[in-house]
């Protein structure tokens, strides 16, 4: 593999945070900021946020395998992805929405710049919502996406994932990532998953099977927590120059 | 004090527009008929460190209404009711790396709820993008402001490039439009956040 250039701009804990030049993923190389990140005190701007306002969600929505309107259903392993968001201090964020997209069981996305020759699937749209409950959990209904191959390099695989979008709290807590699958040989390949600077850190990306939720005769269960920035419960806390 | 480690973010990559711009996603025009406040578009385009059009950012504001306050529980008591604007817009890009909004020019805001400080009329932005391990977070802030000069946010960047944050005011068509073009990397490169 060709030397890799990691860039020093990161937003956010550098144990953590992919830099946001990181070259061994093409795409970073126009795109990534050049200049220092400024650092700015977190205002009332920073401590909202629009989450907590945003309703539009339906039962249907977190049913990826039946919520396409065709009446049928998607082809494919089917899953439970289900965990609870929480804060920092590790206490339910209640009410924050999660909108998910993903490739379908044959690896592709329903979308025009997906041309590679993987099948459609009629039943499947990959994409989904859910607002937590008051115990800060979520609860999806899928198949498994299969793997994705890409251009970035010669025979590029993207492991499997889901990409989730998170509207939380604050502006602060916003987040966007993905989630992998244990045991998947394609991650140790993957820039992208790779571009996380620590083996902590990424394997918080990746869910856990998990027996007790998987249901018997239907679903294979998996659990994926995940952690936003800031505070849920005291989100004021940290404005500068206050106690 | 902190004691779980935050998830990492990656990238949305290409196809965000799957899950986060159909019907329900996509909200270009904040505004409805009843929302009080002067109305205006933003528009303006993502580009790269060669100049040339993003055609898959997503850009997300964020924004107080005319009277300052956010809808948000913390200042819900302050809102008209029922509320008359949600404050949050949401815009991919188009071939040519264009974004917009219909929106209402907010208010100031005080630093904090129990501060008098305010600061500048502004609206915060967030943009994704295939390429972007991580989000950027910025603001945008309007060309006849003189509240500028007082931001305590906007004194954060360094002189020579506040002006990347500053909308420039076009009136056309009987229509006030902000330009605000979002530079990733190079020359004018945008201040970005740490946030």
């Amino acid at each position: 593999m060709n030397q890799i250039t990691i860039g020093d701009i990161v937003r956010g804990d550098r144990e953590i945070f992919p830099p946001y030049l990181y070259t061994a993923y093409q795409s970073t190389r126009r795109r990534a900021p050049s200049l220092p990140l400024i650092e700015v005190p977190m205002t009332l701007s920073e401590l909202t946020g629009p989450g907590v306002a945003i309703s539009s969600v339906t039962a249907e929505d977190a049913d990826l395998t039946r919520n396409a309107g065709t009446g049928g259903e998607a082809i494919g392993q089917r899953i439970i992805v289900t965990g609870r968001v929480l804060d920092e201090e590790g206490l339910p964020v209640p009410h924050a929405l999660l909108e998910v997209w993903q490739a379908n069981a044959a690896g592709r996305y329903l979308h025009k710049r997906d041309q590679w020759p993987g099948p459609l699937d009629p039943h499947f749209l990959g994409m989904g919502r859910c607002l937590t409950n008051t115990e800060g959990v979520y609860r999806f209904m899928t198949i498994r996406p299969g793997a994705y191959p890409w251009k970035n390099h010669h025979n590029a695989w993207r492991p499997a994932h889901i990409h989730f979008s998170l509207l939380g709290p604050t502006l602060r807590s916003r987040l966007v990532t993905q989630m992998y699958f244990p045991d998947d040989s394609l991650q140790p390949l993957d820039p992208i998953f790779n571009s996380v600077p620590t083996e902590a850190a990424r394997q918080r990306l990746v869910a856990s099977y998990d027996h007790e939720i998987t249901e018997s005769e239907w679903a294979l269960g998996y659990r994926w927590d995940i952690v936003l920035p800031g505070s849920a419960g005291t989100p004021f806390e940290n404005v500068e120059g206050q106690a | 004090m902190s004691t779980l480690p935050v998830t990492p973010t990656q990238t949305a990559g290409p196809f965000f527009s799957i899950g986060l711009l159909d019907e329900v996603g996509t909200r270009h025009v904040l505004t409805q008929a009843e929302t009080a406040g002067e109305r205006i578009r933003i528009e303006g385009r993502v580009l790269d460190g060669d100049g040339l059009p993003v055609p898959d950012a997503l850009v997300e504001i964020w924004q107080a209404n005319a009277e300052g306050r956010y809808h948000h529980p913390v200042q819900q008591s302050e809102l008209p009711q029922p509320p008359t604007f949600l404050g949050f817009g949401r815009s991919g890009t188009d071939e040519e790396g264009w974004y917009w909004f219909e929106t209402i020019k907010p208010g100031s805001v005080p630093l904090a709820l129990d501060q008098e400080q305010m600061q500048a009329p502004h609206i915060s932005l967030t943009i994704c993008a295939r390429g972007l391990l991580n989000h950027l977070s910025t603001r945008l802030y309007f060309s006849d402001e003189s509240a500028n000069a007082g931001d305590v946010v906007l004194r954060c960047v360094p002189e020579e490039r506040r002006t990347t944050l500053v909308a420039s005011r076009i009136d056309q068509d009987q229509q006030v439009v902000y330009r605000f073009d979002i530079v990733l990397q190079g020359e004018r490169e945008t201040a970005f956040f740490q946030l």
